[in-house]
């Protein structure tokens, strides 16, 4: 905001702009210098708000026909999808709409980890965007137990017995958390009324995630600086808005054909049962988004040293940008990185799949050297490659590969000057 | 402030560190409630004992029934099953229990029927000991409930429970 003074043209607004600057704000935000070499990997971020938001909307509505109490959760649920007016569509927009969530949110986590995002300046939104995707985490959990069918009870009690793990006061943790000596109707009006916080604690997160974004500005594909003012940079509106809503619009066409034409296809069948505390489903199974930390939980044959592992498969990603020593950005200037971060990918989606498989035999196999690799990626692999990778030549800025033709030598610098300067 | 360093301290500094003290005990005195509100409350406690009529059940027959929200094994156990619980080494045990200080009368075996591991419900006469296998993670237990297999740190819980008769078991 201080890289430009703004006076509202109008009177009144600059009435109202001495007393709340709103409209610099608005204008801060329209005119924001943006790389203008972003591509389409750029355009999560407000995919997400919008994920948010609806998320949010069809909550607020549902909150209003839902009914917080064991004995009535289940019907409540289906009261809204059989009485309710568009009810079906409304709840199939917000269970759907969790998943499509977490499909965009892993997207936008895979671009920071391939362009370097994560890396000085910062870091700070970096670790912000973690704490949001483990409220996401937590908000997600908790969500998928208000229906209160089967895959909702035993799914709670598995998670909420992790806690158990923990030496001395686990016990004591995990009834306090239950408000009984099981999962039952305590557990579920506390989760209700969490679900309902959560997003707003996710909403305010965003907006420090914007915030701590608009002060060094975006990376770009190529995650050099960008130089201000120059022609390396657009106004974000029109030229990044346009492209955000096409991309939103090839988005929302996914989206809408989970919801109007398979919209069971990413739950379960058993949750369809009401909650019995007397059976559990021969198969408990998370959701998708939360298989590959649930395979990292299940392939250590011990129960506390289980429970930590899996949280520090998240830790990890939070002290990331201290972990990669590598002072270039972008995956683009990194040959064998580059290598790395697809075994990375390749080994996030096998521990999610082995996560969804029955823990026996080859899948348990697969599971603990899949959860070796996550550790040994993050905490050998990055720290001793940023030390040792030769790195191919940064262009000087964004705008001269696109006009030179190419990133030849002769107007690459080179990366030892690259560090030197910094 | 530099100078204070050296000072030893005066009325101010005691009134600082008092008042601060004294804030800190109220400030917990008034998050306590807070907290402890999510703890089971009365209404839940006043559930804490059960009684079961176990005369229909045969030799060889497991029921299931609910004390604290949660399912109880009643198994009245075969004298094949009684055997081979006792037989057991106890050095074989991750967590060695005596089967006659699990089931009082050697017949009857009452436990909590959660395992150990994450609180799943275990599946009965099945796995690799044919007593109790839990389906979520794959643990075995014993003829005596005992872990044997898996990843379920401890044996399933024998609760509080004594014969108010022949016939009747009370739990809790």
């Amino acid at each position: 905001m201080s890289d430009h003074d703004y006076t509202p043209k109008s009177k009144v607004g600059k009435w109202f702009n001495d007393r709340l600057p709103l409209l610099t704000l608005a204008n801060h935000l329209t005119d924001y210098p943006t790389p203008k070499n972003l591509n389409y990997w750029w355009t999560f971020g407000g995919i997400l708000t919008f994920c948010l938001i609806t998320q949010i909307i069809t909550g607020i509505i549902l909150g209003m026909h839902y009914v917080a109490h064991a004995d009535l959760a289940f019907q409540s649920v289906e009261h809204i999808m059989r009485d309710v007016n568009y009810g079906w569509l409304i709840r199939y927009v917000h269970a759907n709409g969790a998943s499509m969530f977490f499909l965009a949110v892993y997207i936008h986590i895979f671009r920071s980890l391939y362009y370097g995002s994560y890396k000085s300046p910062r870091e700070v939104i970096w670790i912000i965007g973690m704490l949001i995707y483990f409220l996401m985490m937590a908000t997600a959990f908790m969500g998928y137990v208000l229906p209160w069918g089967q895959m909702s009870f035993w799914g709670a009690t598995v998670i909420t017995n992790l806690f158990s793990a923990i030496p001395l006061v686990g016990d004591s943790i995990t009834t306090w958390l239950w408000g009984g000596y099981s999962v039952d109707n305590p557990t579920l009006t506390r989760f209700f009324s969490l679900h309902y916080l959560f997003p707003f604690l996710i909403l305010g997160l965003v907006i420090l995630h914007i915030w701590a974004l608009h002060v060094p500005g975006n990376n770009n594909p190529i995650g050099i600086d960008i130089k201000k003012p120059s022609k390396d940079t657009v106004p974000f509106h029109p030229y990044i808005v346009i492209k955000d809503l096409f991309a939103l619009l090839i988005f929302l066409i996914i989206f809408a054909f989970f919801v109007f034409f398979s919209p069971n296809i990413l739950g379960h069948a058993d949750n369809y049962i009401e909650a019995n505390p007397l059976v559990t489903p021969a198969h408990i199974v998370p959701e998708w988004y939360l298989l590959p930390f649930y395979a990292i939980l299940r392939s250590v044959p011990d129960k506390l040293l289980g429970v930590i592992a899996m949280f520090a498969a998240i830790f990890v990603l939070v002290i990331l940008p201290w972990l990669d020593t590598s002072k270039v950005r972008s995956t683009v200037f990194r040959p064998i990185y580059k290598q790395f971060y697809w075994f990375l990918v390749a080994d996030v989606l096998i521990l999610g799949y082995v996560g969804a498989m029955p823990a026996e035999g080859l899948y348990l196999l697969i599971a603990r050297v899949a959860t070796a690799y996550y550790f040994a990626h993050f905490l050998i692999i990055l720290p001793f490659l940023g030390m040792k990778e030769k790195t191919t030549p940064l262009p000087l800025s964004i705008t001269e590969p696109v006009l030179g033709g190419s990133a030849d030598m002769a107007m690459a610098k080179n990366n030892s000057d690259y560090k030197e300067k910094l | 402030m530099s100078d204070s360093d050296k000072k030893k301290p005066n009325r101010r500094d005691f009134i600082l560190t008092a008042t601060t003290a004294a804030g800190a005990v109220g400030v917990g005195a008034a998050v306590w409630p807070l907290v402890d509100q999510m703890n089971p409350d009365a209404s839940v406690k006043a559930l804490a004992s059960t009684e079961v009529d176990v005369s229909s059940v045969q030799p060889g027959q497991s029921i299931t029934v609910i004390w604290r929200g949660k399912p109880v094994f009643i198994k009245r156990r075969t004298q094949d099953e009684i055997d081979s619980a006792r037989a057991v080494d106890l050095s074989e045990l991750k967590h060695p229990e005596k089967d006659e200080d699990r089931a009082k009368d050697p017949e009857w075996l009452v436990m909590l029927g959660v395992c150990t591991h994450l609180g799943c419900v275990p599946l009965t006469d099945k796995g690799d000991y044919n007593a109790w296998f839990c389906p979520c993670h794959g643990s075995h237990y014993d003829t005596s409930g005992r872990i044997r297999k898996g990843p379920a740190p401890t044996n399933m819980e024998v609760p509080k429970y004594e014969f108010v008769n022949s016939n009747t078991i009370k739990i809790g």
